[in-house]
Order: structure tokens, then sequence, then C-alpha cells
């Protein structure tokens, strides 16, 4: 991931790892390494596999599996919205390191 | 209580610009002077912004390219390669000077990380500028002075497009354990013994770890480069789970 200088609308080009930031400013834990079990298809896998859309400000991260929706995180000035419907669970490993 | 919370967040740090240098005609790498930096694990990148006077922001994640040694005396490079049409690289790479200040919050990203203790060999499959966090990988491999074993197979279009190609050449010859092959896609250099290709089958099983080493692979590229390469690897049997992959921007 050495270089994300992509323009928002493009396919996609990113994936989940690049969430990392956006996640861990709201959350103490990093969620990246969480494991997702996907609404639509019931896969699961780590949040970093997600394949990402859209730039900063509003986010869609879908099932590489059946690219159902699984996360959304939308910025607005003094908020973020983070909708998980697409998401049946999380699991969250919680290590030292 | 509320207080104690607020200040467990990531927030945006102002780091200054020490040194740079150019890694290839259109990338640099920059060496970043970050006060209280926690240190990292090779793998991890920061989210660089860079804000307009009018306001307007950019953001953009960057692979962190140094090792983070265990004396703490260690320094943050990012290299960044200059994508013409980009909004946030054409500054890096070509307009901010050393003194300059950007902002810059990290590191983040636990899962495409590579860690010492691990004792299981290690396969790196490298797209382009995708080697940046495959390149913190092997450094810190040297620092901590342990002996996995490492593959890095490295597809670059030209010889002229190989970052880090001095210092690679050195380590394998003085990193015990550490083998690179490079795939190049346009051109090769001057009597190389095969004609452009991407990456393959025949590349990833002759120059990699088979799977009955059980290695942990890292794939790191653009999208078609990381699909490609996963696939190939599931394809010789390796186990997903031990797959791990990272996309980046820019085309292949």
């Amino acid at each position: 991931m050495s270089d994300r200088d992509s323009a928002p609308v493009e396919a996609t080009t990113l994936d989940g790892n690049a969430m990392a930031g956006d996640l861990r400013e709201l959350f103490a834990v990093d969620v990246t390494v969480a494991q997702y079990k996907c609404a639509g298809c019931g896969h699961a896998d780590a949040v970093a596999t997600l394949m990402l859309w859209g730039a900063a400000g509003g986010r869609v991260a879908r099932c590489p599996h059946c690219s159902d929706v699984v996360l959304r995180v939308v910025r607005a000035p003094d908020r973020v919205f983070l909708d998980l419907q697409g998401c049946v669970r999380l699991e969250v490993p919680l290590t030292d390191d | 209580m509320a207080g104690t919370a607020v200040s467990g967040r990531l927030t945006w740090r102002a780091a200054t610009l020490a040194e740079a240098r150019w890694e290839t005609p259109s990338a640099r790498t920059l060496v970043l002077d970050v006060p209280d930096w926690p240190g990292h694990l090779p793998g991890q990148h920061v989210d660089v912004r860079l804000t307009a006077e009018d306001g307007y922001r950019a953001q953009r994640s960057y692979s962190i390219a140094s090792a983070w040694p265990s004396s703490g005396d260690g320094k943050v490079e990012l290299t960044i390669q200059r994508l013409d049409d980009g909004e946030v690289s054409p500054y890096l790479t070509d307009d901010v000077q050393v003194g300059d200040q950007i902002e810059l919050r990290g590191p983040v990203g636990g899962w495409f990380v590579w860690r010492s203790k691990s004792t299981s060999p290690v396969t790196l499959l490298a797209g382009g500028s995708g080697v940046v966090p495959l390149m913190a990988m092997i450094r810190a491999r040297a620092d901590a002075g342990t002996k996995q074993p490492f593959r890095l197979i490295y597809s670059v279009r030209t010889p002229e497009d190989a970052l880090y190609a001095d210092e690679l050449r050195r380590r394998v010859r003085d990193d015990a354990g550490l083998d690179v092959h490079f795939v190049y896609t346009r051109k090769t250099p001057d009597g190389w013994p095969a004609p452009p290709k991407r990456l393959d089958v025949a590349a990833v099983n002759t120059y990699g770890w088979p799977p009955d080493f059980a290695p942990d692979c890292y794939v790191c590229g653009p999208t078609t480069f990381v699909e490609t390469a996963a696939d190939i690897l599931v394809a010789l049997g390796h186990e997903p789970r031990r797959i791990r992959t990272e996309r980046f921007g820019g085309t292949s």
C-alpha cells in the first residue's frame, strides 16, 4: 500500500487495510484485524480484506466473496456515520500487540 | 472518564521532513521526524493529510518503508510513487521541502504486518511500489537479526522502475537467508534470459517457498497484481489463511 493516490470514483484499488486510520479514530482496537461475517453470503474474513470504494470522506467496503456492502463510513464535518448493516458479526481479537 | 477515552483516540500530528532521496526518477523517499512516535511494525502504514489554503483536504495512506529498531531510535520513512494525475503524490514527490511539515497519523493497520517472533519462512510478492511495506519487513528482519528465510519476488515494468535496487542487491549478499527474484513486465535488463512477462505460476513456484514449508505469504501491489498473485498461491496449494494481501491505488 505504498501509494493510494487514486481518484475517488475509479474502480476499486484499495482494500480494508486502508480503513485502519479512519476506524482507529473511532475505536480503541484495530478493527481491520477483526473478522467480519457478511450478512449477504455468510463469508467471514478480516476486515482488511474487504474491497474498498470511495475516498476518505465516504467509503464503502464490500465483501470480496459476494460484493455485498458490508460496511460504510461517511464523514461529516463534526461526526462520523458508521453503517454496519451488511455485517452480521464482528469478531475482535484482544491481543497486546 | 470522558477525558481518558478522548486521549486514546488516534490524532493527527505534525511531521517534519528531515531528509529526502530519490529512489527512481518518479519515486522519492521522505524521511520524517515525528515527535513521540510510538514505533511501528513492518507492514503498517500512516495516513497523510494535506490541507489547501481554501481548507480543502485530501487524505491518502502510505506504507512505512523503514523498520523500527528495538533501540527505539528509528525514522519514519515513506516512499512515494508519483502518479501524474494524482492529487497528493506529486506534492509529496516534487514540492515538499526539507523542513516542511505535513500532517500524519499512525501507525495503523495490524493485519498486513510481519512479526519478528514468527518462525515461518516468508514469501513476499511485490507489484511495483507494493514493495514498500515488504521492504520494511526485509529491513525489520535484518534489524532483529532473525533467521526466518525470506524470498521476495518483485514485479516491475522495467529495471529503472525498481525501488531499493542497490539496497536489495546488497542485502542479498549480506542478509543470510534472503533471496530476491525480479519479474520484468515490459523491459528486461540486457542479457536477461527471458522476455518480459507478468508474474506467473512458474515464477512463484520456482522462486517462492513451496506450500509444504507452510510459508507466510505477503502480497502487495495494484489490484490486478494482488488478485493474480493470490490466485497463483492458492492454486499451488498455499493455505488461504497464510496469504495476506494489500491493494493500493495506481494502475497495473
